[in-house]
């Protein structure tokens, strides 16, 4: 077997491979967070929260219509927008013209209130949910087996955050995005409908969550806690990326994804707060965070 | 309060497409700064506002598409009160809107920021009418907006409304800090759009760039019109004028 | 319809300033002489450990309240200042024997000293990043109590002795160990009106309203952000290692996360920005937890409800609420 700085390869690259997992999700929640952010102005709390709720809907349409995997891609983040929409329309559209503040506590009340209902339901414990049948098994490379289903998370996750990107930075609607997160007040006074571009916006971002929360459900136990402590890594993650870029975003959660992944080969013990450690080197280092403008 | 105000020639509102602002009140935050603004605008007029920093010209502009914190009295546009409405909804019924700082984005492209405001009224000019008329634009097109200069960014923010199909345009201070070559032709522009009949408020400050296209212009003090000269006796008030100005 | 867009320049700031008099000063009095007789009082009528621990709830919020209220910070992670507190009195008590007073100067000490090092990192960001920051490193300190040795891991400290109060005076008493909190909470109550209506105080409120102009004057506007992080960190550290010592536990609960929503609850239902709203909240919210307890996981939907609606239709709360009646700054 071959071994890499003294470290078996199939153990590097497997730890590889799931930090690069972990950084997928870090890229998807923290490009919904920033663009968000960007848009409404508010921190969005709830994020971890809509990524449980989404890998949660992926389970009950398994077990309550027998509607499967793809079905799930598609209609979790449908059914969470969908929610989104309605929670930005009822409560946080109250809150626009206050201190930002009050959203990042309106929305840390909801996520108590989602995650409170879920583990009623649900429990803590966790329910299972199989890796669909098309991405079972896996691929011998020459260094590692990989399993189907984690390289087809890396890829679509990535697909999809692109896609993201590209409709932002190269479409009609982006550009409406890109110009309202500048200046919405005049974006509105040439007849664009800002409210409906806020409300799609933050459905768009909790949608995003939801996906990733459907991607996450076969690795990980659906579990009325997974978006919890997840939320406040990827708020760790947007420090140091700086929310002022998409693209930054995105490098930014899949790299911190690899390195948490090379610290649980390292130096398995610092692996949890690895990425606090590197947020707290960036805020030394570089305040605004690596693709932020300084305030 | 000067003896003037009470004097003031307001036309009653009555032909389509004009513009009619009645007793408008105001405020930026706690400060209320217009006080009671009236004044109207005939079809296919192009009126200015002059008056000194401060007065509440900007202002006057801010409330009339509707992006100011509070504000009361009427403004009818078309016989449309527009009082109530979102400044979304105003610009809907055909105003245009080219605001002090020029309003660019950064994030978007020239060509981006052209094409950002959506069509309300038919008859727009098409994006090649616009390159034609400022063809600057087109070369920059791909350029950031922001990365124009300030005469671009001027002539970015005039084309973009053109597009649009509003024919009344609320146009603050476009000639501000630019080169007398670039402040001629944006002149000319406005000539131009007077002669297809577009209908516009302009604010500023030069009323020696303003007589060269204006119809009728009046004079905001303290957030209200005190008076108002037709162009044609602009010459023979220039004195009273000065001292309305402070120049 | 009104505008429903957020200029920034317009947004209402989150704990605004009402004007202070002389008037205001003597109603002060007034309130801190009901609070001692209150304090003297409710033993009689109600449980000293209830009391306990509203008033150790009450300090840990006053502490954050000074931060966000006066400094216009809102801290995510203030659990990381109580719940290390709280670990090295119990520790410290337990294991090196010393006695309740030393164990909680030990505890407060190592708030005061994590929360030099950390708002020295916070306070370069502002705003939301700033919330995001101490969230983070609070985070930090969760996985390190989870993972080290002293903290016990998933059973924290347990059995920790109450002792004698300087090596005298046996705590074992409820009532006379609630005779120690409530000076300590006095004590602690007392100085921070010190701190807002001292010339400190009011420099930082300059700051808060307008920092641009506070450094214009001159005023190292970090310097002064740093020494009041400090400040409400070391007191958080007090309520901690208090409640350490009376409920005879110091545990993960403590550092976690809910715990810093906690106070964040505690402090937006008693009054953000207002000086004696902590205390009302801390009131509020342990009693209606002790009444939720058997309910198990309601007590956080309702909590998360509390939040919602607060956050939506009750921004002043309960004290500011009365402020606004009695059109006096309390």
């Amino acid at each position: 077997m071959t071994t890499i700085f003294g470290i078996p390869s199939q153990a590097l690259f497997g730890q590889l491979l799931l930090g690069l997992i972990n950084g997928s999700f870090y890229a998807m929640l923290s490009l919904g967070l920033a663009i968000i952010f960007g848009l409404l102005n508010i921190i969005n709390f709830a994020h971890g929260a809509f990524y449980m709720v989404g890998a949660f809907v992926a389970w009950m349409l398994l077990n309550y219509t027998g509607l499967g995997y793809w079905w799930a891609l598609v209609l979790a983040p449908v059914i969470v927008g969908g929610l989104g929409i309605l929670i930005e329309r009822g409560l946080i559209a109250r809150l626009y013209k206050l201190d930002h503040l009050y959203g990042l506590l309106l929305t840390f009340g909801l996520a108590l209130i989602i995650q409170g209902l879920f583990r009623n339901y649900y429990g803590v414990s966790g329910l299972p949910y199989a890796i669909p049948a098309e991405l079972t098994g896996g691929q011998r490379l020459p260094f590692m087996f990989l399993p189907n289903y984690r390289g087809w998370i890396v890829v679509f996750s990535l697909v999809i955050c692109l896609a993201t990107w590209l409709v932002i930075e190269k479409t009609k609607l982006g550009a409406y995005l890109r110009a309202a997160t500048e200046n919405p007040t005049l974006v509105q006074a040439f007849g664009v409908n800002v409210p409906l571009l806020l409300t799609l916006t933050y459905g768009f971002g909790v949608a995003l969550a939801a996906l990733a929360g459907v991607l996450a459900a076969p690795v990980y136990s659906v579990n009325p806690n997974m978006g919890a402590d997840l939320i406040i890594v990827v708020f760790a993650v947007v420090v140091i990326g700086g929310m002022g870029s998409i693209l930054g975003s995105i490098i930014t959660g899949f790299s911190l994804g690899l390195v948490e992944g090379l610290t649980k080969v390292f130096y398995p013990e610092a692996s949890a707060t690895a990425i606090f450690v590197i947020m707290v080197l960036v805020l030394l280092v570089k305040p605004a965070g690596l693709f932020g403008k300084p305030a | 309060m000067r003896e003037s105000a009470a004097t003031v020639e307001t036309t009653p509102h009555s032909a389509a497409g004009s513009l009619t602002v009645e007793g408008l009140e105001g405020w930026y935050g706690e400060s209320h700064v217009l006080h009671g603004m009236s004044f109207d605008i005939r079809r296919g007029e192009v009126v200015t506002l002059l008056g000194r920093n401060g007065a509440g010209k900007t202002t006057t502009l801010r409330a009339i598409i509707g992006i100011l914190g509070k504000r009361s009295g009427s403004i009818r546009f078309d016989g449309v009160e527009t009082i109530g409405m979102t400044s979304r909804g105003i610009a809907r019924l055909g105003i245009g809107y080219v605001p002090e700082e020029r309003g660019i984005f950064s994030s978007l492209s020239t060509y981006e920021n052209l094409m950002l405001p959506p069509r309300v009224k038919p008859g727009g000019l098409s994006v090649e009418d616009v390159y034609t008329l400022f063809p600057n634009l087109k070369e920059r097109a791909a350029s950031q907006g922001t990365k124009l200069s300030g005469g671009e960014q001027q002539m970015l923010a005039i084309g973009r409304i053109l597009r649009t199909g509003a024919k009344t345009i609320l146009l603050d201070e476009p000639t501000e800090g630019l080169a007398p070559v670039i402040v001629q032709q944006i002149g000319r522009t406005l000539q131009k759009l007077k002669g297809e009949g577009y209908t516009i408020l302009l604010v500023e400050q030069n009323f020696r760039f303003a007589q060269t296209v204006a119809d009728r212009h009046f004079v905001v003090e303290q957030g209200r019109v005190v008076d108002m000269i037709p162009n044609a006796e602009l010459d023979a008030n220039i004195a009273k004028l000065h001292a309305y100005l402070g120049v | 319809m009104a505008d429903t867009l957020a200029p920034a320049i317009e947004a209402a700031p989150i704990a605004p300033t009402l004007p202070e008099s002389k008037d205001a000063r003597a109603l002060h009095r007034m309130v801190f002489v009901g609070i001692a007789v209150a304090l003297v009082v409710l033993p009689f009528v109600l449980y000293p450990v209830f009391l306990m621990k509203v008033l150790c709830f009450a300090l840990f919020a006053l502490a954050f309240n000074l931060l966000l209220g006066y400094g216009g910070l809102l801290s995510f992670g203030h659990a990381a200042y109580f719940g290390m507190a709280s670990y090295l009195s119990a520790y410290s008590a337990k294991i090196w024997g010393l006695t309740p007073e030393l164990a909680i100067l030990c505890g407060t000490a190592t708030a005061g000293v994590l929360g030099f090092v950390f708002g020295s990192l916070a306070i370069r960001r502002q705003g939301i990043y700033f919330a995001m920051i101490t969230l983070a490193l609070a985070q930090m300190v969760f996985f390190f109590a989870l993972q080290s040795k002293f903290t016990g891991g998933e059973d924290g400290i347990q059995a920790v002795p109450r002792g004698h109060l300087f090596g005298l005076v046996s705590l074992a008493d409820d009532r006379v160990l609630y005779v120690l909190v409530a000076s300590i909470f006095f004590g602690g109550l007392l100085l921070i009106y010190r701190i807002i209506h001292s010339p400190f105080g009011q420099v930082l409120k300059a700051i808060r309203d307008n920092e641009p102009r506070a450094i214009s004057l001159g005023y190292r506007t970090h310097h002064y952000k740093l020494a009041l992080f400090v400040l409400s960190t070391t007191l958080a550290g007090l309520a901690g290692a208090t409640k350490a010592i009376v409920f005879q536990l110091a545990s993960l609960t403590d550092v976690h996360w809910s715990m810093s929503g906690e106070v964040v609850l505690i402090t937006l239902v008693g009054g953000l920005g207002t000086v004696f709203g902590p205390i009302a909240g801390a009131l509020v919210i342990v009693t209606m937890e002790n009444y939720l307890a058997p309910f198990g996981a309601w007590v956080t939907i309702i909590q998360g409800v509390v939040f919602v609606v607060c956050v939506l239709v009750f921004r002043e709360g309960i004290v500011g609420m009365i402020a606004r009646w009695a059109k006096r700054p309390l």
